[in-house]
């Protein structure tokens, strides 16, 4: 059984965390780690890729791995660029469900739709926490955040069903209630060369927590009742919800170099 | 890749030629006119020589995956026009925070906004400078031929691998479609970024005097943080101290700044001794040296000054100049080089010829230099 | 198997979520009275004895804060 510490020397920089008390943003990082140190891969092969927010800050600066912290949204397309330039690397994007979904939801459609190889974790709080809990892609209809005080006149997207549709090579939702499943999920997507997408439902005790008067604690027992790993209930489905065999970009791209006489090295 | 020879070609082919020439492995880009032939030349050229080509979803995707792919050792670029050029501001101060190589092609058109996408203008001379958020200097080169075309993306190349920094080639629709005598050198000189050395840790700082930092590759066991926010040598994000911001931003100006000596290129012609010295560069300064040339002719003392590099300005030489001539700026643009001619040119000695669109004959150039003698 | 194992929290790290407390299938943890220097109520063991070493707490410590070795 993998231990704490081991997981901590070997993975983890800069703690104490600068999250708040029982964010999931720590248990990301330790199911990320997890999953890697379980993997057959090395550490060094791995490049994490963020954006802006509270879950760019997962990996940079606390994940003991090559980190890319870049601009909001654009974290699969700068990742996309790392892929093509080394094919070697294991590319993980960490990324805030307003920063994968909202701002930068074009490069989720065109990552998965070029299933190119790289392992996304859509960290999906329902909102935008590090500005102070906004709406956001994600918000439930009629719920009310900072700037819908009134409940949120839209509705939410389903990003993964999206991504899905894209044609994304592995889809999966996990929460962080879901921790043992959450690092298998995470094992298959380093596994798959492809597109992979896990969403993972994530407390904000700080800015969910206010409007729902829930601790994070609560919350994590919120997503043990009304999830479900059966699809047919009215529940939150957890599990994988896409597994297919497509053609994946880098893999393209380095045939048509060698067919053109090039070395791609 | 074209071999060594003289070539009959049109000035984007000759931008992605010169891509090639200088080592380009990895290109990006989004279909706008007038620069698509680059990416169009490029898509078939580049994976015969192991680099890799992507058509991306946006200009914002193409500036963001080229940062990507320089951080694995790969010599990155991509081109655009203003309205992709707006789009890629976001990520070219990415790239002059993280002190990422690349190189970034704007074959500029007539703007603002969509404008008119075939005409050649230089309206984007400022924003190539300051378009992106915060307090930076970068190198923008200013092309006038199909030479310089080819010429000036090699330069590219090695300026951003010899600085750590954003390049851009500042090009317009006037010389990104014309299509004239180019030779191709078998020697082309070619820059790499410098690799730490032994037990080099610090990536982001230095205490060398050029101010630029080793860079290593994604993948080398470095544990790298690359970081768009405020950060310390080691790459370690500091949002908080005063220290942090003054040393990391000064050090990226002072990097151009203090460099100017080697970055800095201009033609000139009698423009320390003439009545008026003609100021111009990219297509426009092709019919306004021609007229300078007549005036000349004519027995008039009239110079001509063009900056080949148009960021870092050659504000020194402009400020001699003004100081003992009348100046002419002549520009495909209203406000395009404008300011900038201002703050080193006394306006009791500066007059301007602007026009929007098309080149104006070199007669009508000339007819202007007799009004302003 | 309460002399085989010893349950480390650091205090410095704890921010007192509380997620180790519920989480654990023995009751091996309570909230202390004490406050680390952030202010919070930090997790302290208050039934070693009891602990089975399924590493449940470990595993869903969200800051690292709790390692169980066994001697």
């Amino acid at each position: 059984m993998l231990k704490a510490k081991d997981i901590k020397e070997k993975y983890v920089r800069s703690h104490p965390s600068p999250f708040c008390p029982g964010c999931g943003g720590g248990m990301v990082l330790n199911s990320l780690s997890r999953a890697v140190e379980k993997s057959k891969l090395s550490k060094d092969e791995i490049v994490a890729v963020s954006g802006i927010g509270c879950a760019a800050w997962i990996p940079s600066p606390h994940w003991r791995v090559d980190t890319l912290h870049t601009t909001h949204g654009r974290a699969i397309a700068f990742a996309t660029g790392v892929k093509l330039g080394n094919q070697d690397l294991e590319v993980m994007v960490v990324s805030g469900d307003g920063d994968c979904a909202g701002i930068g939801g074009n490069h989720l459609l065109h990552g998965a739709r070029n299933n190119v190889d790289m392992n996304v974790f859509m960290i999906n709080n329902g909102l935008y926490a590090m500005t102070g809990g906004q709406v956001a892609p994600t918000t439930e209809h009629d719920e009310e955040t900072l700037t819908t005080p009134y409940g949120n006149p839209s509705s939410s997207f389903e990003a993964a069903e999206v991504v899905k549709a894209a044609g994304a090579g592995h889809v999966a939702r996990w929460t962080t209630y879901h921790m043992n499943e959450l690092i298998e999920e995470v094992e298959k997507a380093i596994e798959t060369d492809g597109f992979s997408f896990i969403e993972i439902l994530t407390q904000c005790p700080t800015r969910t927590g206010k409007k729902k008067n829930m601790s994070g604690l609560e919350m994590l027992e919120w997503y043990k009742e009304n999830t479900s790993k059966d699809q047919d209930t009215e529940k939150i489905y957890v599990g994988t919800l896409s597994k297919v065999d497509k053609p994946e970009l880098t893999e393209q791209i380095y045939r048509q170099i060698k067919e053109a006489g090039g070395d791609p090295k | 890749m074209k071999e060594k020879g003289e070539y009959f070609m049109e000035g984007n082919i000759a931008c992605a030629e010169g891509a090639l020439k200088a080592g380009c492995g990895f290109y990006a880009g989004y279909p706008i006119t007038p620069a698509s032939e680059v990416m169009n030349h490029l898509s078939e050229e580049l994976p015969k020589v192991g680099g890799r080509f992507i058509q991306m979803e946006d200009e914002l995707g193409s500036m963001a995956s080229i940062v990507g792919a320089s951080w694995t050792g790969l010599k990155s670029m991509t081109a655009t026009s203003g309205p992709g050029f707006s789009l890629m501001q976001e990520n070219l101060g990415y790239a002059v925070m993280t002190e990422t190589p690349c190189v970034v092609v704007n074959v500029q058109r007539a703007g603002p906004s969509t404008g008119q996408a075939t005409k050649p203008g230089t309206g984007d001379v400022m924003q190539a400078r300051f378009g992106s958020q915060g307090d930076y200097e970068l190198i923008a080169l200013s092309p006038n031929s199909v030479q310089e075309m080819f010429d000036f993306t090699v330069r590219a190349f090695n300026l951003a691998e010899r600085y750590r920094t954003p390049v851009v080639l500042l090009a317009d629709a006037g010389v990104g479609h014309m299509r004239e005598k180019v030779k191709i050198r078998e020697d082309v000189k070619t820059v790499k970024r410098r690799r730490p050395e032994e037990g080099e840790r610090e990536f982001f700082d230095t205490d060398r005097e050029d101010h630029v930092p080793p860079m290593p590759n994604f993948g080398e066991g470095e544990e790298l943080l690359v970081t768009g926010s405020t950060h310390l040598g080691d790459g370690t994000r500091d949002t908080s101290s005063f220290e942090a911001q003054d040393n990391l931003v000064r050090r990226l100006v002072d990097k151009i700044e203090d460099n100017r000596e080697d970055i800095e290129d201009w033609e000139e012609h009698h423009a320390e001794d003439s009545d008026l010295v003609v100021v111009s560069y990219g297509s426009m300064s092709r019919p306004a040296r021609g007229a300078v040339r007549k005036a000349r002719k004519e027995g008039h003392n009239v110079g001509f000054f063009r900056p080949k590099v148009i960021w870092p300005s050659p504000e020194k030489r402009l400020k001699k100049i003004g100081e003992n001539s009348k100046v002419l700026l002549a520009e495909l643009s209203l406000r395009g080089y404008r300011m900038e001619v201002e703050r080193s040119v006394p306006s009791e000695n500066l007059h301007i010829f602007d026009r929007l669109n098309s080149l104006p004959t070199v007669d009508k150039i000339y007819d202007n230099i007799k009004e302003v003698l | 198997m309460s002399k085989d194992v010893e349950i480390n929290i650091d205090r410095k790290l704890c921010t007192g979520c509380g997620i180790c407390i519920k989480f654990c299938p023995k009751d091996v943890l309570d909230e202390s009275d004490d406050l680390n220097q952030y202010g919070n109520h930090f997790a302290e063991v208050v039934a070693e004895e009891e602990c089975i070493v399924c590493r449940r707490c470990e595993l869903y410590c969200p800051d690292f804060a709790i390692e169980v070795e066994e001697r």
